[in-house]
């Protein structure tokens, strides 16, 4: 057997990590623009989060509502972002989401039609007119599908079931990155001239959350630790309907495309409450509004049975709901003994979706570490303290092009940055130091920090009980040091879970410090003790950059809206 | 609620070709799927139990294994579906890596083989067709890749034909039927991909979580549009029982 501290090496002109919608979408800019590439994915090729997405993707194609238009799609995005989002990003995707749908189309995606032959198009929470495009309710897993058979007749190289642990850089410029192959259970470093982040989200961070596992916030730690700038760390979307009984499947996301086919909310009393909200969008409002509206009435006393409130869908008639929406048929009727054609379901509010992220440079997707790129929700800039629905699916294509395309051609015009072999060595002597039998179970810490941050991180958020989390964090950090477990490098998920702690307590820290820092209401962060939006004091973004083992706070003014776009950014 | 017992089989082959059942003691809550259970062994009993997921929403298709004897996904089968003694194997039509995790890796270099999405030609853009059209492929479209149906089909756990399996028939119809696509793959199907094996058992369709109808909607009307009949006595049969004009 050869001993544990050999490693491989891999050479490419750019690196991706993460496969999801942002990643593959980025591989074929990159081969398209003649680059050699390496996808590397801690899960199995076709997988990733993104093939669990469900309601559609925002276009505004107008086939339906002939009005819409990229101006209108702006505004909604940039309104609803509640302006702390970069302008640049938000035109960009409205401009160009139209001709990444059509594109995905040519690529072979599957849509929906309307009457005339058209893509379909569903309307969705605070989006003016109906711009979701959608295959039923499995958006995701077409978008998937389509973009791996792509990548899979490229020249791109897929490194699946690998897990990044670490990303060389040297003197503000990107080297490699290293990992462990989970199925031989071997180390490899790759070298590359640029590399792409697209490793999603940080939900894990949450007891109650729709992520799939991937979501522990590595791609940010990653970058952060090699000296990038993180972002808007503290907004964090719920997402108004996840199930909520029987508890082992709480948190599961109940498609917004449930309220967009027509499905409506009520409290115990029997009242559609969003009326009471929200007279004019009701069950269609912003996700963080119908989110706090459902929990205001739940802690107001007027929840469901089991402590959630009742989504109905029933008056649409089975065929229907069936044909629209055949995941959540099958969700609640195998999970839950629920017949949604005929019962209605119970639902409450889940973690769902980080606005935070990597800071972007937003015409190329690059870091301040030069050759590092971000796309994607690793990504940060584009939704502000609000994302709508659908917008994710179009950032991913958006963005992910756009970054691929960036990436090759910086690596065209680059040469391979040399580094010390000794940051390979620190790299495999840290992973084998976790697989020490006399640690403690990583498990339980995790336990511990995802339920402080259920119960204090949420959707109405105070001091009291942001400093509660904080402390929880810092009572956990001294700990990780400990940790550890039994077995080797092969598909070792106690392995795993220690690596993942490591990047869950640095995320979950900056979540909670920009949470305290905010003092003010917006979008997705509510606090209860300063209950009104500061523009005057707060039109700023929170960063947070590494030095030298401390994490520095720092405030950057959002970007003023041009000349061009100033109408279209105006409040309403 | 009493506790379940749950047996797993343990084995890492590239180590050992030795293989244990071990038995752990799982305490249930209301819902609980078994995929839950190997998540309460992996976080207080043994965190090197091996075992791939996701999304534990039945939309992956990453955590498929044989529970008591059954091909299914972990996520999808609740406990309470079950008896008080539980097995769980890995799939057997793939090699183990450790424990439920098997290398399903084959499966990828199949789909390299097939032809991808081949758009016809001067078509305005952008295109317009009807929902029907969409319907007939989508079917097929919702394919998880949870690779049950390769599971237990005989002919790929007997490893002794060219079969790409169901999971890839499955493919190329969806494939086939996108009512922009210009080619046409069941001669690769039949040559390369030696659909001549199946012997229309249904095996495979009547464990898929997606409850597509492999052999009826996928299988048959591919048989049925067979190039090279002495490569499928099932699909001569086929058109002859239907008396279908060459
Ligand atoms: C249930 C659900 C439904 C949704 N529905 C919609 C919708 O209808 N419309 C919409 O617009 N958005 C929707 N979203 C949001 C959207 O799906 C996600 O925001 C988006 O898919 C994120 O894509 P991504 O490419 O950035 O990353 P992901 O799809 O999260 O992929 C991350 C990739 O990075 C890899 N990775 C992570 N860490 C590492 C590491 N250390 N080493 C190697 N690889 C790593 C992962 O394995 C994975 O391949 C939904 C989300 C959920 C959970
Ligand atoms: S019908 Fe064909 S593909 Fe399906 S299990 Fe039987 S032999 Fe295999
Ligand atoms: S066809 Fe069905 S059983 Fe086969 S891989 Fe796809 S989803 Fe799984
Ligand atoms: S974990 Fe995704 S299908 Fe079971």
């Amino acid at each position: 057997m050869p001993a544990k501290t050999e490693y491989v090496t891999l050479k490419t002109d750019v690196l991706i990590i993460g496969a999801g919608g942002a990643g593959l979408r980025a591989a074929i800019a990159a081969t398209e623009a003649g680059s050699s590439v390496i996808i590397a994915s801690k899960s199995l090729l076709g997988k990733a989060h993104t093939v669990m997405a469900e309601g559609g993707i925002a276009a505004a194609l107008g086939n339906v509502d002939p009005q819409d238009n990229w101006k209108v799609h702006f505004t909604d995005t940039y309104v609803e972002g509640v302006y702390l989002s970069n302008w640049r990003m938000v035109e960009l995707l409205a401009k160009e989401a139209p001709d990444r749908v059509y594109e995905l189309e040519r690529f072979g995606a599957l849509f929906d039609r309307t009457p005339d032959g058209k893509i379909m198009q569903r309307p969705f929470g605070a989006h003016t007119y109906r711009r979701l495009c959608y295959t039923g309710d499995k958006t995701g897993l077409e978008l998937i599908r389509t973009l791996q058979d792509k990548v899979a007749h490229s020249p791109a190289r897929i490194l699946d079931e690998f897990v990044v642990t670490k990303i060389i850089s040297v003197n503000g410029k990107v080297a490699g990155a290293f990992g462990i192959s989970m199925r031989d259970g071997t180390f490899k470093l790759i070298e590359c001239k640029s590399l792409i982040i697209a490793t999603g989200g940080l939900g894990r961070l949450f007891k109650v959350t729709s992520n799939s596992w991937e979501g522990t916030g590595d791609g940010l730690a990653l970058a952060y630790r090699a000296g990038a700038v993180l972002n808007d760390m503290e907004m964090i979307q719920f997402h108004p309907t996840g199930m909520i009984w029987p508890p082992a499947v709480r948190g599961l996301l109940v498609t917004e495309g449930v309220r967009g086919e027509g499905g409506l909310l009520y409290n115990k009393d029997n009242e559609r409450f969003m009326l009471r909200y929200s007279p004019k969008k009701k069950e269609l409002d912003a996700r963080d509004v119908v989110a706090r509206a459902i929990y205001q009435e739940i802690i107001e006393g007027r929840g469901s049975e089991h402590g959630g409130v009742y989504l109905d869908i029933t008056h649409r008639g089975a065929k229907y709901i069936k044909e629209k929406l055949p995941s959540m048929y099958m969700q609640y009727k195998e999970f839950s003994d629920i017949d949604i054609t005929k019962e209605r379901m119970e639902v409450a509010p889940t973690v769902h979706y980080h606005m935070g992220g990597i800071r972007v440079e937003p015409d190329t997707g690059s870091t301040n570490i030069i050759g590092l790129y971000a796309a994607g929700e690793a990504s940060s800039g584009l939704h502000g303290a609000n994302r709508l629905g659908g917008n994710s699916l179009t950032d991913l294509l958006v963005f992910g092009k756009i970054v691929g395309a960036s990436a090759a051609s910086f690596a065209k015009n680059s040469n391979q940055i040399k580094f010390d072999e000794s940051a390979v060595r620190e790299e495999i002597d840290r992973i084998l130091s976790f697989t020490d039998n006399s640690g403690t179970n990583p498990y339980q810490l995790i336990d511990t920090l995802r339920e402080s941050m259920s119960k204090n991180v949420g959707i109405l958020r105070n001091e009291k009980d942001l400093t509660k989390a904080l402390d929880t964090i810092k009572s956990l950090i001294p700990k990780i040091k400990g940790i550890g477990v039994k077995g080797g490098l092969r598909f070792n998920p106690g392995l795993l879970a220690c690596l993942e702690l490591n990047n869950l307590i640095l995320s979950a820290e900056l979540v909670v410090r920009g949470a305290l820092e905010r003092k003010e209401s917006r979008g997705a962060h509510a606090r209860t003790d300063f209950p009104m939006r500061k523009d005057d004091v707060w039109r700023k973004n929170i960063i947070f950059t590494y030095n030298d083992g401390k994490n520095d706070m720092s405030f950057v003014e959002v970007p003023e809206l041009p000349d061009h776009l100033k109408e279209l950014g105006k409040e309403v | 609620m009493e506790d379940v017992k749950i047996k797993i089989r343990r084995s890492e082959p590239a180590l050992s070709s030795e293989w244990r059942y071990e038995e752990y003691s799982v305490p249930v809550v209301e819902g609980m799927v078994v995929l839950d259970a190997v998540h309460y062994i992996q976080n207080n009993i043994d965190p090197t139990l091996a075992v791939r997921w996701n999304c534990k929403a039945a939309r992956c298709g990453s955590c498929s294994a044989e529970i008591d004897g059954k091909p299914k996904l972990m996520c999808k089968t609740r406990l309470d579906s079950l008896g008080s003694k539980i097995t769980i194997n890995p799939i057997k039509a793939y090699p183990v890596v450790k424990d439920l995790v098997t290398d399903v890796s084959q499966n990828y270099e199949i789909a390299k083989k097939i032809p991808p999405f081949t758009p016809k030609q001067g078509l305005q853009e952008p295109w317009k067709f009807m929902q029907i059209d969409v319907t007939r492929s989508k079917e097929f479209r919702t394919c998880i890749e949870c690779f049950l149906c390769q599971d237990v089909c005989h002919v790929i756990r007997e490893h002794q034909s060219n079969y790409y399996g169901p999971k890839h028939v499955v493919k190329i119809a969806a494939l086939d039927l996108h009512p922009i696509d210009s080619i046409d793959r069941s001669e690769l199907m039949h040559h390369d991909g030696g659909l001549g094996y199946c012997d229309i058992t249904k095996c495979c369709q009547n464990v898929c979580p997606e409850e597509i109808r492999i052999t009826d909607n996928a299988i048959i009307p591919e048989k049925e549009r067979i190039v090279d009949h002495a490569y499928d006595p099932i699909g001569v049969l086929i058109k002859k029982i239907k008396k279908r004009k060459w």
